[in-house]
């Protein structure tokens, strides 16, 4: 029984990594359990189980904080960081970022300067874990619906 | 005064496994191998570096107490127990090799930022291994 749970962990640390690793492109639930080779409402199940939060929820807050780092690291757009972290709409991003860190994408540059912790330093302690408002669901298809943004 | 830091322990679910990823995936070789009653004391190490030895900790008794070991094994595999970090001369050029050994579980292709060129990948029980080769000090000599 343990050795299959330790399996099962690997698997959805995988598809988690693969998140980290792919956020930019268009991801949706579907692809990202097909990493771990589950079905899509066991793979949900199982990730918020294990990892606390549900895998749409870690995708997105993934995106804010890299949102945030091209925020404070670059003077790119708020539009061009909008799509260069994954999201397909200014709208959803901009809602997103402002209910995950209290503040608008740029309230939130004007009031930070670039970190000296290396990338991945920044992607594992910076990643906002507590959001300020709950966060809407959207396209990313845990509620089903899996319209597009 | 301290002199070194000489063994870190890095705990993993099968010393076989690891032993066969951390010297033929990777590349680090063979420090000391040898069991000692309960324990199989399984060490590795950067080639060129007699300093620091990784120590490759399976958990268990009579360290770890059944609980206690069940506990550890979930989290290694859940990547929240270690993580290492090492350094290269040639991030994409390591990349390359690692990826002919057959190693599939990167967690970051090469990438360049300020400080340098980094990396990471994953070892098969859920540890991270972060690689990086500094970025070249302005003003020091080109190799």
């Amino acid at each position: 029984m343990s050795r299959e749970v330790e399996q099962f962990n690997r698997r959805l640390l995988r598809a988690r990594d693969a998140m980290d690793r792919a956020y930019a492109q268009p991801l949706d639930v579907a692809a990202v359990a097909a990493v771990a080779h589950i079905s899509q409402a066991h793979f949900i199940r199982s990730f918020r189980a294990v990892f606390g939060e549900t895998p749409h929820r870690y995708l997105q807050r993934r995106r804010v904080e890299r949102a945030m780092f091209l925020l404070r690291e670059t003077d790119r757009s708020i539009t061009d960081v909008c799509f260069e972290v994954g999201f397909t709409s200014l709208g959803t991003f901009s809602r997103t970022f402002r209910d995950i860190i209290g503040e608008t994408p740029t309230e939130y540059r004007a009031g930070h300067d670039p970190m000296r912790a290396p990338n991945c330093v920044q992607m594992a302690t910076t990643r906002p874990w507590v959001a300020v408002m709950p966060v809407p669901s959207s396209s990313f298809g845990e509620d089903g619906s899996a319209a597009p943004a | 005064m301290f002199t070194m830091l000489k063994v870190v322990a890095l705990k993993v679910l099968d010393q076989d496994e690891a032993l066969a990823f951390y010297v033929d995936k990777l590349g680090l070789e063979k420090a000391q191998d040898f069991q000692q009653g309960p324990v199989r004391w399984l060490t590795v190490r950067v080639p060129g570096d007699p300093d620091t030895e990784i120590y490759l900790e399976l958990p268990g008794p009579p360290v770890h107490d059944e609980a206690t070991t069940e506990q550890l094994r979930e989290l290694i595999s859940k990547g929240a127990i270690g993580w290492l970090a090492f350094q290269t001369d040639d991030c994409r050029a390591l990349y390359q090799t690692l990826k002919s050994r057959g190693v599939t579980d990167f967690t970051q292709e090469p990438t360049d930022h300020f400080y340098g060129t980094d990396m990471g990948v994953r070892d098969p029980f859920g540890n991270g291994i972060r690689i990086l080769q500094p970025a070249k000090v302005a003003g020091a000599a080109s190799a």
